[in-house]
């Protein structure tokens, strides 16, 4: 019995060391204080050279916490008892916090990068007049294949995967939304059809995939591709930009038949805190140079006209990330759609994940 | 005189009864709770009509058991001869603790290497190549998911079944023998059926967690599993039709309820009428 | 012949439990970014960690979640046990067990997300003490499934001889059973430690405002495919534990030792 206390007040001593150390730790780091900014963020996607930056500029220490999915964020925020000074969702995640009345309104006489935006990005459906949004990248859905087993220019488009030749060498990301919407390009419809019978469709004509997929992945595509673990897949293209940097046997391409635009944005939730902070942040970010830095590090395709401009040459014209106005011309935004209809998408969506 | 204890102290269980009441049962009335709402927040019994009327959802749960049946199965064949053997060794605590210690390397962090041990040039593939098979394709096949998470079970199952040999008395295996039993006979009549509690335990340990792995499935399995874990963690994090997920978790639950009844401890020696 | 036979049995299941780990550990010396092919031996992943104060707070903070949820949860689960122990009626005491094994059978997922429903109806900011208190929710059960057999065991008339002895409630705990049912304590500990220090799923669920623990620091950092870093840090991490084992192991060893010398000496 004596030693058992002996042991359990060992262990409460050894826990207030390392609660010490963590505090410690956490201050060598800076995270802590009153002129922070608690930005919630996809993984990876800032530059942190440029958090260090805008602390030297402006004082303000940047906190960064990741989420993993528009969903796991929206379910944070939503449930309250986070302090989120921005967050980054994409589109259709917007208009839905925004219905939610989750977002604070962005004041734009506090804004002074506004105009460096290119208005193909700006004044989109999601968010009417970006009222509580600005667009930090965009990018698009599409193929990717290494040229060691694919010739170059044979998988062009959507229909193409469909062939028999391809037997157990597609990897799909896993989202309902992404691989229902290439079935439906495939078969001439809109991405964001919600008739029952076009879907049922859609799943029929992605069953017929179903032998040429092995597997259906998230983030990790990304490893199995760099490391060659399958020919072709499909992900989005800031996904690809770092595989293509990863392997040089990778390509991609947006099929010009059609695809998705995506476009993830910034937003202050209501639960913001930091006010001045915040708009120190969002015109930090809107600054050419820092942009350009960002996307350079990043790899995916910056909204902002003139930090593109300054991008180099070899990024600007690289058709696989910037594509030409025809392409663009066909691709389509997701619109929120009700949770009803979100639920058709995913019905038919997991039953072709069973279909294996 | 044990009333009186009784009443002296009660106090001791206030905090269990605490965990039991706001981390127990009140999840577990949410959820049941939660799983008669729709999408629209409208009470409904269409998630259960949906779960026992779809082909998908059968097929779903049909699968889960199948290979949850199948990796609890393979646990028991390693791990009841690890725990046997070790048992045997001299210095058996500190082996014990080097079973349990790789579970405490995070669960991620061990897919991560299986990955790498898997993939196409990855070591396992290098070994088929070098004895003549030729590289094969691992991942993402039914073999490798059970073999994983086989791996992630074992540990749990070693544990209860080391700690019954451990209750067993030597008397026991001493009288068998000296009645003439054979070494495998004494272990048939006498150690196994001793051990059973363990066993069970064991079972229980791994059966229902087997049901519903949920990162295995996509990391190894690629998807081409997909158990009733998958589909809990898609409708809550993904498609965010919660009251679809709660159903599911309800079904889990009555699951558990079940292997809980076919494992628990009957005591037929007291003879207590049914 | 057998007693080699069960040895290689045992080698073969030690190399397969091990294999992921040295794999790792192997890796977190390579000059490489990725665990695909090993490109020469390097400590440069060993000083990134070390110079990475926010993940080695996070491994503070870790271990503290852990050792501190361990500690609490073994506390209530022995004495809930002692109280299943008492009940005499079948049906009360087969319900509570029904009970106290939800939670080591619910999907994570789940409980995460009851947890974290709960945590907002109470007000309970997401961070520190959410994590906590959720760790030691579902580490209890645990607790209770490895000290219960041993209270089972404990023969009922050992109990009434010393309380026929006169012994108080207090005594009969401190000097019979809880000598008699601490290696149960201890597994649970143990035990409690472990589902800690693995779960990723609770915690990603109930954790915000900045506090972040290894496992989901390294779910959103592998979103890269892994980071050679974290292999250096599960290296640390095992080599540590390692250590605690053996030395929680020599200890328990000298102290048996002790004791049994103190046993010939008196008789």
């Amino acid at each position: 019995m004596k030693r058992l206390m002996l042991l359990i007040i060992g262990l409460l001593a050894i826990c207030g060391l390392l609660g010490y150390s963590s505090q410690q730790l956490e201050r060598s780091s800076g995270s802590t204080g009153s002129r922070v900014l608690n930005l919630y963020n996809w993984g990876d996607y800032i530059d942190p050279k440029l958090l260090t930056k805008f602390q030297k500029e402006t004082g303000y220490h940047v906190n960064v916490e990741t989420f993993d999915s528009n969903e796991a964020m929206y379910t944070k925020i939503n449930q309250g008892g986070t302090h989120y000074d921005l967050a980054i969702p994409s589109e259709y995640m917007v208009t839905k916090m925004k219905r939610a009345h989750l977002l604070k309104p962005l004041d734009k006489s506090r804004l002074t990068g506004l105009n460096n935006y290119d208005s193909r990005f700006m004044n989109e459906s999601f968010d009417p007049n970006n009222r509580y949004s600005i667009p930090y990248f965009w990018g698009t859905l599409g193929i990717i294949y290494n040229d060691k087993t694919i010739k170059p220019g044979t998988v062009d488009h959507w229909n193409d995967l469909w062939s028999s030749k391809y037997r157990d060498q597609i990897m799909l990301i896993d989202s309902a939304r992404d691989i229902m919407g290439m079935a439906l390009i495939t078969q001439h419809q809109s991405m964001n059809a919600t008739n029952p019978t076009v879907l049922r469709n859609a799943e029929n004509k992605l069953n017929a995939l179903a032998p040429n997929v092995k597997a259906v992945v998230a983030d990790e595509i990304k490893m199995y591709m760099s490391q060659d673990e399958a020919p072709l897949a499909v992900d989005w293209s800031g996904e690809a930009a770092e595989m293509l940097a990863n392997n040089h046997h990778l390509h991609y391409v947006v099929p010009s038949e059609g695809s998705n635009l995506w476009i993830d944005n910034l937003v202050i939730p209501k639960t913001a805190q930091h006010e001045n902070a915040i708009y120190a942040f969002l015109n930090f970010m809107s600054k050419p140079e820092n942009t350009a830095q960002n996307a350079e590090y990043i790899g995916y395709a910056t909204p902002n006209r003139k930090a593109k401009a300054l991008l180099p040459k070899s990024v600007r014209a690289d058709r696989q990330f910037y594509p030409d106005n025809t392409t663009l011309d066909h691709l389509q935004i997701y619109k929120d759609l009700s949770p009803a209809k979100v639920q058709l998408y995913n019905d038919r969506y997991l039953e072709f994940k069973m279909h294996h | 005189m044990m009333t009186l204890t009784k009443r002296k102290t009660w106090f001791y269980f206030i905090p269990y009864g605490l965990w039991l009441g706001l981390f127990v049962i009140a999840p577990l009335a949410l959820i049941f709770y939660q799983s008669f709402f729709n999408l629209d927040h409208h009470f409904t019994f269409s998630n259960y009509a949906n779960y026992f009327q779809s082909l998908t959802y059968l097929k779903m749960t049909l699968n889960s058991v199948w290979y949850a049946l199948l990796i609890t199965v393979f646990t028991g064949l390693i791990s009841y001869p690890t725990a046997y053997f070790l048992h045997g060794l001299k210095h058996r605590q500190f082996w014990l603790l080097l079973v349990i210690l790789p579970t405490w390397i995070n669960i991620l962090l061990k897919a991560y290497a299986f990955i790498g041990i898997f993939s196409q040039a990855g070591i396992a593939n290098q070994f088929l190549s070098f004895i003549g098979i030729g590289p094969q394709q691992i991942l993402f096949t039914n073999a490798s998911f059970v073999f994983v998470a086989t791996y992630i079970q074992i540990p749990f199952m070693i544990l209860p079944i080391y700690n019954a040999l451990d209750d067993l008395s030597p008397a026991f295996i001493n009288a068998s023998q000296d009645l003439g039993a054979s070494g495998w006979q004494t272990f048939q009549r006498v150690i196994f059926p001793l051990t059973l509690p363990g066993v069970k335990a064991g079972v229980q340990a791994v059966f229902i967690p087997s049901l519903s792995l949920f990162m295995l499935t996509r990391l190894i399995g690629g998807n081409k599993v997909i158990t009733l874990g998958t589909a809990i963690e898609e409708h809550f994090l993904t498609t965010m039709n919660w009251g679809m997920g709660s159903t599911i978790g309800v079904v889990l639950i009555v699951a558990m309820v079940i292997v809980m009844l076919l494992t628990g401890d009957q005591k037929p020696k007291g003879g207590t009428p049914r | 012949m057998s007693k080699r036979l069960s040895n290689a049995f045992l080698i073969l299941v030690f190399i397969i439990l091990y294999a992921p780990i040295v794999f790792l550990i192997v890796y977190s010396f390579s000059a490489g970014d990725t665990m695909t092919a090993f490109h020469g031996f390097t400590w440069q992943h060993y000083r990134d960690l070390f110079n990475d104060s926010r993940m080695l707070a996070i491994v503070a903070n870790t271990l503290l979640v852990a050792l501190l949820s361990a500690l609490i949860a073994t506390l209530v689960g022995t004495l809930g046990s002692l109280g299943i122990n008492r009940t005499t009626s079948r049906v009360t005491k087969e319900s509570l067990l029904a009970l106290n094994n939800v939670l080591m059978v619910s999907p994570d997922v789940i409980i995460g997300a009851s947890f974290l429903i709960f945590f907002t109806m109470l007000k309970i900011p997401l961070g520190f003490v959410s994590v906590l208190l959720s760790h030691i929710a579902f580490e209890i059960p645990i607790v209770v499934l490895m000290v219960l057999p041993r209270l089972r065991e404990m023969s009922s008339s050992m109990l009434d001889a010393a309380q026929d002895l006169g012994a108080t409630t207090r005594q009969l705990l401190s000097h019979v059973i809880i000598p008699f049912i601490s290696p149960g304590i201890f597994a649970g500990f143990f035990m409690a430690l472990t589902y800690s220090l693995d779960d990723f799923a609770v915690t990603f669920f109930v954790t915000g405002n900045g506090f972040s623990t290894m496992s989901v620091e390294i779910y959103s950092r592998a979103r890269q495919g892994i980071n050679l870093e974290i292999n250096a840090l599960s290296g640390v991490m095992f080599l540590f534990s390692l250590l605690l084992v053996a030395g929680y192991y020599w200890i328990e060893q000298a102290s048996s030792r002790r004791k049994q010398r103190k046993r010939r000496m008196a008789s």
